[in-house]
């Protein structure tokens, strides 16, 4: 899927400042060598069984599916991961590979504090030093990831520069990179970025859908009829559509996150009303204005607050391989608590987006097909917002 | 030849950098021409970005409080337009790709021909990836600017071999704005720059005291300096033009005649 340039035909690219190419170079070799390592990979399969959890359930929703009386549904249980989303896997991977490569310190950004807190587990788990740039605002929204981060020995640095959210806290981490390189590495949390990350990034979450598939396929002996997940920047989507993407009759659905609504300014929906730029080293889909500049965007989801989405959905849109529909607060904030109330699970707000979704979608269905929905964390960081959103005065 | 060539014939270079717009347009004019009065060699006008990953914090607020006084490349477009009527040392952009690809890629480089802009320098347009614009330049005769980076290392001969106009040499790892010290080998670099390009080269980031541009300008063709002139902008607003060229003349003093 990936040509060596790290094109998803016109998408992705390397579009980044010179001082940094060497490290993306070196970066790209590294992962070329070790992803074909015996070694490594016994180390990190290891780490994603012994530590993480893995394999991650997927857990056959009867009262979902009987309430809405279509599709069976699926739940892919991502939240179950050790630190609460699907962030590990590829946190797991990066932080190995860059311990192989004598890199000593990890920095990243995040947008909820999932990526932030998985990077702060694996770092302190490899006794690596670790600092995470997270938006002023998201820190204030996320606290308990904040405090979850310092407490595993993460420096977590605020950033107030443009909108104070996810899109700056990843122009702070490049910049910050550009500033320290030689012991440091970047641990992306998307499928986002310069080459190599998207193509790295992916393929370290597409162990949900390799899954995902052996699990259908001992459950209900076929494929899913569709496989649903929210998209920001896109890693637990593309994570769940990967090992699908030859087998044309499964749907593969990516559910942005609209905020108030597509028709306004406040969403963070890409692929419904961004157009193609070029941004944070990729050629990709963007929220922007005219003249390219990038726009403000909102989301009630922290980790879908980005104004931009991964190449490789880019692509698959541009295909029509998969397909992309906007979710509101208000029907991701529902969907949250209807999964709470019916099926027990409280899935991150992130998640609840793509549960929206499969609610829209299930009974449209016969009870003969089947859909797979990512849950790709958890929602006890949201419950406060969420309890905020219902005009609940509730504080952490 | 390209018209930038014509910055490195009166002894070593100076070159400010200026965001336009910040604090509004008439200011930059303004400022721009008593750059150009005081023995600026060469201007770098910015054209402001929402998200400049290059920037230090400087030129990032600088680039934000163009972009909230309602600066667009269109009004760039017709600032250069009235500068040109008298100004004639070379122009050059500073911007990033997407303020480009955006507008139009043909669009944007040939209304660079049109309005007499020399060059275009984008910091998130590596070696790697200047064939998304540089057929453009050619067909339009605008240089697209290489920039070469301490950590360019096996890089370097590769990037000075097809560079066009003048190569922009990275003073040290890290963003733009001041610094106290500089400590990267700049003369290895430019050693190897001088091996496989004819073309000038001049040193930028970090500068910003007469001392400091000498010893680049005496290592190199020039020295490039932003933030201390943003700086000035953003201390003296609509009064800065005054300062900007007495800065200007200060530097432009110290690097004319700098020799190792």
């Amino acid at each position: 899927m990936t040509n060596p340039n790290g094109r998803f035909g016109i998408h992705g690219g390397q579009y980044i400042p010179e001082t940094l190419m060497n490290a993306v170079i070196e970066l790209d070799e590294a992962y070329q060598h070790y992803k074909e390592d015996p070694a490594f990979n016994r180390e990190l399969t290891e780490l994603l069984n012994e530590y993480a959890g893995r394999p991650s359930r997927l857990y056959y929703a009867a009262k979902m599916t009987a309430d809405l009386g279509g599709a069976k549904i699926y739940l892919k249980r991502e939240d179950l991961n050790h630190t609460g989303a699907h962030k590990i896997n590829n946190v797991l991977g990066q932080a190995l590979l860059a311990k192989k490569m004598g890199k000593t310190r990890l920095i990243a950004e995040t947008g909820a504090g999932q990526h932030g807190v998985a990077t702060a587990t694996a770092a302190a788990l490899m006794g690596m030093e670790c600092v995470v740039f997270m938006g002023k605002e998201d820190t204030v929204r996320q606290a308990l990831n904040v405090y979850r981060m310092r407490l595993l020995g993460a420096e977590v640095i605020p950033v107030t520069s443009g909108t104070a959210t996810l899109k700056d806290a990843v122009s702070e981490a490049m910049r910050e990179w550009t500033n320290r390189i030689d012991d440091t590495h970047y641990c992306l949390g998307s499928v986002m970025g310069p080459h190599p990350f998207p193509t790295i990034v992916r393929d370290f979450q597409a162990v949900i859908s390799r899954e995902i598939k052996a699990q259908m396929l001992e459950k209900e002996g076929r494929l899913p009829d569709a496989v649903i997940a929210c998209v920001g920047g896109g890693s637990n989507a593309i994570g769940s559509f990967y090992h699908f993407i030859g087998d044309k009759d499964v749907r593969l659905i990516g559910c942005e996150a609209a905020g108030r609504g597509v028709d306004t300014f406040e969403t963070a929906a890409t692929v419904a009303t961004g157009k193609v730029g070029i941004f944070h080293g990729m050629k990709s889909y963007f929220c922007q204005d005219e003249y390219g500049q990038i726009a403000p965007v909102y989301s009630i989801s922290a980790g879908l607050d980005y104004p931009g989405v991964g190449p490789e959905h880019a692509y698959l849109h541009d295909i029509g391989r998969a397909e992309y529909v906007p979710v509101t607060d208000e029907e991701a904030v529902c969907a949250f608590e209807y999964l709470a109330r019916t099926e027990g699970i409280i899935p991150a707000i992130e998640s609840a987006h793509a549960v929206a979704h499969a609610m829209r979608l299930a009974p449209t269905l016969g009870k003969d097909k089947c859909i797979v929905i990512t849950v790709s964390g958890r929602g006890d960081k949201d419950c406060a917002a969420i309890a905020r959103y219902r005009g609940e005065d509730l504080y952490e | 030849m390209s018209n930038i060539a014509k910055a490195f014939e009166r002894g070593k270079a100076f070159i400010p950098f200026i965001t336009c717009g910040d604090p509004d347009l008439e200011t930059t004019a303004a400022v721009v021409r008593a750059a150009v009065l005081n023995g600026a060699d060469l201007i770098e006008l910015g054209i402001p970005f929402s998200d400049p990953t290059a920037e230090g914090p400087v030129i990032q607020d600088a680039s934000l409080r163009a972009l909230r006084g309602g600066v667009t490349t269109d009004k760039i477009f017709e600032l250069v337009r009235e500068l040109r009527r008298d100004v004639t040392v070379p122009m050059v952009f500073m911007t990033y790709a997407n303020v480009v690809f955006s507008y139009g890629a043909e669009r944007f480089i040939s209304t660079c021909r049109d309005i007499g802009i020399d060059g275009l320098i984008l910091p998130d347009l590596p070696f790697e990836e200047k064939e998304e614009f540089l057929p453009l330049c050619h067909q339009y005769s605008v240089d697209l600017i290489s920039l070469i980076a301490p950590t360019s290392e096996n890089r370097i001969a590769m990037i000075a071999r097809e560079a066009e106009g003048f190569l922009y040499i990275v003073s040290s790892l890290g963003v733009t704005g001041m610094r106290s010290e500089i400590t990267t080998d700049l003369a290895a670099i430019v050693e190897v720059v001088r091996k496989n390009t004819d073309i000038p080269c001049a040193i930028g980031f970090g500068i910003s005291n007469p001392e400091q541009a000498a010893h680049m300008a005496a290592l190199s063709d020039g020295a490039i300096v932003g933030s201390a002139i943003v700086r000035l902008l953003e201390q003296y607003g609509k009064d800065a033009p005054g300062y900007v060229g007495a800065y200007v003349k200060q530097m432009k003093d110290a690097v004319i005649h700098a020799s190792i």
